[in-house]
């Protein structure tokens, strides 16, 4: 089974199937892949200028949403100046 | 269930994922369950340069429901057996 146990009590990085791209302390989840972030905050990316960080709080992501969960390793996380990296944002899902 | 089959066989090789969002991750599969959601390891994003959003990514969980292809090693798949297999579950379909 591949489950998200592993990711409970982690700092996340989840991709939306809209592009958004949300971190979070994972605090729970269920079969379909709904989970529940704390101190979760929205990256906003954009070309022309550095990543804009919005606080969500406690947020719950439907799973049919979800695109990647990825477990951010805190230290290489934390070294990178968000303000200076200018990317074009992830392009929704297209079916 | 026979392609979910395939994808236990190939545990612990390196695949490259296509997302219908055009990203492309490599990474080493951990593990997949019948919904064919994938756990990767040791993932690297293809053009970096374009998607900095991972950088502190390890590994990750990603829904079998957004993956478009996935690159397998052809030297870790029996096309023969795949073959055979693909027959015979269909054979068994008709008989039902």
């Amino acid at each position: 089974m591949s489950s998200l146990q592993g990711y409970v009590d982690r700092r996340v990085l989840l991709i939306l199937q809209d592009g958004r791209v949300i971190v979070g302390v994972m605090v729970g989840f269920d079969q379909r892949s709904n989970v529940v972030l704390s101190d979760s905050k929205e990256r906003i990316y954009s070309i022309d200028a550095g990543v804009e960080e919005i606080p969500l709080g406690l947020y719950l992501v439907k799973g049919d949403m979800i695109v990647l969960i990825g477990e951010l390793d805190d230290a290489v996380d934390t070294a990178v100046d968000l303000g200076t990296i200018h990317a074009e944002p992830i392009p929704p899902i297209r079916y | 269930m026979l392609i979910f089959s395939v994808f236990k066989t190939l545990t612990d090789q390196q695949v490259t994922v296509e997302l219908k969002n055009d990203l492309s991750i490599t990474g080493v599969l951990k593990s997949v369950d019948q919904f064919l959601n994938i756990r990767l390891d040791s993932i690297k994003v293809l053009d970096e340069a374009r998607h900095p959003h991972m950088m502190a990514v390890k590994n990750c969980f990603i829904r079998g429901s957004v993956v478009r292809y996935v690159q397998l090693p052809s030297e870790h798949v029996d096309t023969q057996l795949l073959e055979d297999a693909t027959r015979r579950e269909s054979l068994a379909a008709v008989k039902r």
